[in-house]
C-alpha cells in the first residue's frame, strides 16, 4: 500500500451496498450486503480479492462497472487513475478503459455467433482482424468466430471471454471468478494471461473463492470477510502466519492444505444478524469487549487491516 | 469511523409508496369483500330481479334505477346483481373442481412415472389443441345443454394450463438438493411431499385458482351469451347481455354497459389479486 | 458434420408432424364421443318437432340408418372418420348442404377476420410488450400495462356490444350485422362492402388479442433485460439501444413467435363470439347455431377442422423454432 510508490490505478474508499428487501410482514429493511470495503489496484499488479463463495463478492465487481440490480443502493469512492468516478463517468469508461471477464457461458447471448458478440456487432475490417488476431493469441481455432455459445467447451468459452475484454484497450481487467470448475494447474494456466496484462503495467482485479489459486498469480491479497475486507496483504506476507495481520487471515491460513489443513469452525454471520462492530468478534479467539465497537483501519508493515489487536 | 468520511453516491434506488405486501392484501380484501357483497345482495334480490314493473319500463339511469330499468320495467340492478351472483356461484365452483383437477393430475404426472406423465402431458396437449370456447360448445351439447350443462363444461375444461405449473413445480422441486438430500438421509416419501413438497407447490396452487376464477367466470358468461345454458328466470350475466342485443339498436345502452361492467370489474379484481399474489410468492421479483 | 446435424433437424420436423396428426385424431376421438353422447335426436333436429309426430316407422328406420344410428358407436366413428379422410364430412342438417361447402364458405369469412385480427394484435401486442418491458415501471409502462390487464379481464362479446352501440348505433360508421348486406347477391358485394363489414369485428378481436400478447412479451422482455448476458453487455459499455437490437429483440422473438401461434386459439374462440354480436357468417357463427339446433355434422367438422387450425399453428411455430434457434437448427441438446 503506502509502502508501495507505484501509481494507483483502482481505488475503492468506502464502498456500501444495500438491498432494499421484506422483514416479516409489510416492513421493508435495507440489507447492507457490502459496508466500508476498501480495495486498490496499482500499476502492473495483480490484485486477488477472496472470500468464501456466495459472499457477495461479485457485488463489488458490478458496483465498479455501474451495473447493480436496481433495487439496490451503493454509495463510495471509486478512483480510477487519480480521478474520481461517479454514474456517469463509469458508463463512459466501462468496456473500454475497465472492462469485465464474466464467470461463465452465460454472460453470452446464446443467440448470437460468438465473433459478432466479441466485436459487439461490429463488421468493419480491422475490428474483424483484431478480434481473429486475439483468438489465434488465444489459441482459438480459426473457425470459433463462426460458433454459438453453447458450441463451446468450457476452456473455449474462457478464451472468448477473455479475447472479448482484450478488444478495447482496457487499463484495468475485472475477473469474477473467472476459472470455475478448473483444477489449479489449468487455472493457472488460464491466470497466465492475467499475469501477462499486469505485467504490462496494467491492473487487474481478481474475484476469487480460491486461495491457494490466489497465492500462485497475485501480487496482493484483499480477504473479504462478511462484505468488507479486514485485509489487505502482499502474497509474501502468507509465507508464514506470523507476517499476517487479521485473525480470519491467520485462520484462513491455518485451514491451507500445507500449513496442516486446520479446521475452522462456525459460518459468516448472515447479513440480518451482523454483529456489532468487527464482523469476526463472535469467531475470534482474540475477542475483547472494544471490538463490538467500530474498527479503523491500520496500515502495519504495508498491509491494511481492521483489528484492533493486529500488531 | 470511516462513516465520517464523505462519500459519493453511485445508485440510489426509489422505494415504492405502496409495496407489493400491500397491494395484494388490498386487492385480495377489495375482491373478497366484493363478492361477498354480491353474492349476499343476490340473494335478498333474486325476487326483484324477476318483477316486471310496466309503469316503470325503459327508464335511463336515475336515482331510483342506477342501473335503469329494462322493456319489462325490471331493476337493471338488481339483475346485474343477481347475475353476477350467480354467475359467480358457477365461477367458483368450476375453478375449485378445476384446480382439484389439475393438482391430481399435475401430481401424477411429476410423481407416477414416465409413462403417465407422457400420457397426461398428451391429454393437456389434447384438449388445448380444441379452442377453448369451442370445447365448452361441445361439452355442454354432449350434456343436452342447460344449466347443468354449462357447470359441468366450465368446471371440467380448466384444469390443463394449472396442470402444467404444477407439473412443472413438482419435477422442479424433485430435482432440488434438499429433496434429494432428505431421500438419500432415508425420509418416507410422505414425510418429503408433506414437509418439502406442499409447503412449495401450494403456493402455486392457490395462484392457479385464484387466476382460474376469472378464466371461468367469463366462460360461463361467454357460454350463456351465446345461448348454451342458463334459463332465462335465472339471469346469468351472460343471458341478461344476450337479452340487450335486441334494444340496443334502439339506443338502450344502459340494458348492456353495466352489467358487463360489473362483470369486468368483477374479473379484474380477482386478476390483479392473482396476479400480485404470484408475485409475491415469486422470490425473484420480492422487491418489485 | 452437417448432413448429420440437419438430419437431427428433419427428425425434430417429423416428430412434431406426426405429433400433431396423432393429436388431431385423438380430437376427432374426443369430439365424436362428445357429440355422441348428447340426448340431442339428431332426427328431431332434422325433421322438427312436427315432422316428428308424422313420420312412420319406415321412414324412421331409413332416417336412422342415414343417421347411421343402426350402427355400434365404433363403427359409426370408423365410417365417419374414413369418409371425413376421403372429403366427404356428411350433410349439415340446418344448411341442408354438404358440411364440406358450408365449412369451406364459413371458413373464409372467418379467415379473412381472424387473419386480420390475429396480424394486427401479434404486431401491435409485440411493440406495445417489448415497450412496457424495456420502461418497466414508468408512466408508458403503467399505462401500456394498465391497458392490457384491463382488456384482459373483459369480456369479449361485451366489448363487441359497446363497439355495436358506439360506432354502428350511435356514429353510425358502421352497419350492423352481416357481412354481406341482405338482398344483395353475393356476387355484388365490392370489396368495400365486405371491408365495412370486417373492420369492427376485427377491432374488437385486435384490441383484445393486443393485451394478451403485450403482457407476455413485457414480462419476456424484463426477463431478458435480466439475463446475465444483457448485463454483460451493459458492463461492456454497450448503449441500451444496441443491447434491444443485438441482444432483447433477438431473445425475445422466439418467445414471441410461438405466443403469437398459440394466440390462434384464443383468437378463434374470440371470433365465435364477435361473429355472433355483429352477425359475421363465419365458422364460429356457424359452431353456434350448430350447437344450439343439433346440426352434429356440422358440428364435429367445425371442432376438427379448427383443431387442425390450432395444431398447424403450433406445428409451424416449431418448425420456426427450429430454424431460428441454432440450439435447435444446429441440434444441441434439446435447447
Amino acid at each position: 500500500m503506502t509502502c508501495l510508490d507505484h501509481k494507483h490505478i483502482l481505488q475503492i474508499d468506502n464502498l456500501s451496498v444495500s438491498f432494499t428487501q421484506y422483514e416479516r410482514g409489510l416492513r421493508q429493511i435495507d440489507l447492507k450486503v457490502i459496508h466500508n470495503l476498501n480495495v486498490s489496484v496499482h500499476e502492473g499488479e495483480l490484485v486477488a480479492v477472496v472470500g468464501a463463495s456466495g459472499s457477495g463478492k461479485s457485488l463489488l465487481a458490478h458496483s465498479i462497472l455501474g451495473i447493480l440490480p436496481p433495487n439496490c443502493n451503493a454509495s463510495g469512492n471509486i478512483i480510477f487513475d487519480g480521478e474520481l468516478l461517479d454514474a456517469a463517468r463509469i458508463r463512459q469508461l466501462r468496456g473500454k478503459e475497465i472492462v469485465l471477464v464474466p464467470q461463465s457461458v452465460s454472460y453470452l447471448d446464446p443467440l448470437q455467433k460468438v465473433g459478432l458478440q466479441v466485436r459487439k456487432g461490429r463488421n468493419d475490417k480491422h475490428i474483424r482482424r483484431k478480434q481473429e488476431e486475439l483468438f489465434s493469441l488465444y489459441d482459438l481455432p480459426e473457425d470459433t468466430g463462426g460458433l454459438y455459445p453453447f458450441e463451446l467447451s468450457g476452456g473455449m468459452t474462457r478464451r472468448v471471454l477473455l479475447s472479448e475484454a482484450m478488444m478495447g484497450n482496457p487499463r484495468l481487467i475485472i475477473a469474477d471468478e473467472p476459472t470455475p470448475g478448473l483444477h489449479l494447474e489449468a487455472a493457472q494456466n488460464a491466470m497466465s494471461h492475467f499475469r501477462q496484462f499486469a505485467d504490462q503495467g496494467q491492473g487487474v482485479l481478481l474475484i476469487t473463492h480460491d486461495i491457494d489459486l490466489a497465492l500462485k498469480v497475485a501480487d496482493r491479497i484483499a480477504v473479504f470477510y462478511a462484505g468488507t475486507t479486514v485485509e489487505e496483504a502482499l502474497v509474501t506476507d502468507f509465507q508464514s502466519i506470523d507476517t499476517l495481520r487479521h485473525p480470519y487471515t491467520k485462520a484462513l491460513w491455518r485451514a491451507l492444505p500445507q500449513n496442516g489443513f486446520h479446521p475452522f469452525p462456525g459460518n459468516q454471520p448472515y447479513v440480518k444478524d451482523m454483529p456489532k462492530g468487527c464482523p469476526f468478534g463472535p469467531r475470534c479467539h482474540q475477542f475483547t469487549p472494544e471490538c463490538e465497537e467500530d474498527i479503523p483501519e491500520h496500515i502495519i508493515r504495508c498491509g491494511t487491516v481492521r483489528c484492533i489487536h493486529a500488531e | 469511523m470511516d462513516d465520517t468520511l464523505v462519500t459519493s453516491p453511485l445508485q440510489i434506488s426509489k422505494r415504492k409508496r405502496l409495496n407489493q405486501r400491500s397491494k395484494t392484501i388490498i386487492y385480495l380484501v377489495l375482491g373478497l369483500t366484493f363478492l361477498l357483497l354480491i353474492a349476499v345482495a343476490g340473494t335478498l334480490l333474486s325476487h326483484a330481479a324477476i318483477t316486471t314493473n310496466f309503469m316503470q319500463k325503459n327508464l335511463l339511469p336515475s336515482l331510483q334505477y342506477p342501473f335503469g330499468t329494462d322493456w319489462l320495467g325490471r331493476d337493471m340492478l338488481a339483475r346485474t346483481l343477481r347475475g353476477l351472483s350467480i354467475s359467480i356461484v358457477i365461477g367458483l365452483f368450476a375453478s375449485f373442481i378445476s384446480a382439484m383437477i389439475a393438482a391430481i393430475l399435475g401430481t401424477a404426472a411429476a410423481t407416477l412415472g414416465k409413462t403417465v406423465d407422457e400420457v397426461i402431458t398428451w391429454l393437456v396437449d389434447l384438449v388445448m389443441g380444441i379452442p377453448h370456447l369451442l370445447l365448452l360448445i361441445l361439452i355442454s351439447f354432449a350434456l343436452g345443454k342447460g344449466t347443468f350443462g354449462v357447470i359441468v363444461a366450465v368446471a371440467i375444461s380448466h384444469w390443463p394450463a394449472l396442470t402444467r405449473v404444477i407439473r412443472a413445480e413438482i419435477l422442479q422441486l424433485k430435482e432440488t438438493n434438499y429433496v434429494k438430500i432428505a431421500g438419500k438421509m432415508g425420509r418416507g416419501k410422505l414425510e418429503i411431499a408433506v414437509k418439502h413438497m406442499v409447503p412449495h407447490v401450494f403456493p402455486q396452487f392457490l395462484v392457479g385458482l385464484i387466476l382460474l376464477f376469472p378464466h371461468a367466470i367469463l366462460h360461463e358468461a361467454a357460454l350463456t351469451f351465446l345461448g348454451f345454458g342458463l334459463p332465462p328466470e335465472q339471469p346469468g350475466i351472460g343471458i341478461i347481455l344476450s337479452e340487450s342485443m335486441r334494444y340496443l339498436s334502439l339506443g338502450m345502452w344502459w340494458l348492456a354497459v353495466f352489467p358487463g361492467l360489473a362483470l369486468l370489474i368483477t374479473v379484474l379484481l380477482f386478476d390483479l389479486a392473482g396476479g400480485s399474489l404470484r408475485k409475491l410468492i415469486d422470490p425473484y421479483s420480492a422487491q418489485d | 458434420m452437417n448432413t448429420r446435424l440437419y438430419s437431427k433437424f428433419y427428425k425434430y420436423v417429423g416428430q412434431s408432424f406426426v405429433k400433431a396428426i396423432l393429436l388431431l385424431l385423438a380430437v376427432s376421438i374426443l369430439s365424436f364421443t362428445l357429440v355422441s353422447l348428447s340426448p340431442v335426436d339428431p332426427i328431431r333436429s332434422y325433421v322438427g318437432e312436427v315432422g316428428m309426430a308424422n313420420l312412420n316407422e319406415t321412414n324412421l328406420a331409413k332416417l336412422e340408418a342415414h343417421f347411421g344410428l343402426d350402427t355400434p358407436p365404433v363403427e359409426r366413428y370408423w365410417n365417419w372418420l374414413t369418409d371425413f379422410i376421403q372429403g366427404d364430412m356428411g350433410t349439415s342438417l340446418i344448411y341442408r348442404q354438404p358440411v364440406a361447402d358450408v365449412i369451406s364458405v364459413k371458413f373464409m369469412n372467418s379467415f379473412l377476420l381472424m387473419i386480420t385480427a390475429w396480424t394486427c394484435s401479434g404486431i401491435i401486442g409485440f411493440i406495445l410488450g417489448t415497450i412496457a418491458g424495456l420502461y418497466r415501471g414508468r408512466w408508458i409502462d403503467k399505462l401500456i400495462k394498465g391497458y392490457s390487464l384491463l382488456l384482459a379481464s373483459t369480456p369479449t362479446f361485451w366489448l363487441a356490444l359497446i363497439f355495436l352501440m358506439v360506432f354502428s348505433v350511435e356514429l353510425k360508421i358502421f352497419p350492423i350485422g352481416l357481412s354481406v348486406p341482405i338482398g344483395v347477391a353475393a356476387a355484388e358485394v365490392t370489396v368495400l362492402d365486405s371491408l365495412r363489414h370486417l373492420i369492427l369485428p376485427a377491432l374488437t378481436l385486435s384490441a383484445v388479442g393486443v393485451a394478451n400478447i403485450a403482457l407476455h412479451t413485457r414480462e419476456k422482455m424484463i426477463d431478458v433485460m435480466e439475463e446475465d448476458y444483457v448485463l454483460f453487455a451493459r458492463a461492456r459499455g454497450e448503449s441500451q439501444l444496441s443491447i434491444v437490437k443485438q441482444h432483447a429483440l433477438r431473445n425475445i422473438a422466439l418467445p414471441a413467435m410461438t405466443l403469437q401461434f398459440a394466440s390462434l386459439s384464443e383468437i378463434f374462440g374470440g371470433s365465435i363470439l364477435v361473429e355472433q354480436v355483429f352477425s359475421y357468417p363465419g365458422l364460429g357463427q356457424a359452431a353456434v347455431s350448430a350447437g344450439l339446433d343439433g346440426d352434429i355434422p356440422l358440428l364435429l367438422g367445425i371442432a376438427v377442422i379448427s383443431a387442425a387450425l390450432v395444431f398447424t399453428g403450433n406445428l409451424i411455430a416449431n418448425i420456426l423454432y427450429g430454424v431460428i434457434d441454432p440450439r435447435i437448427r444446429r441440434g444441441s441438446v434439446h435447447g
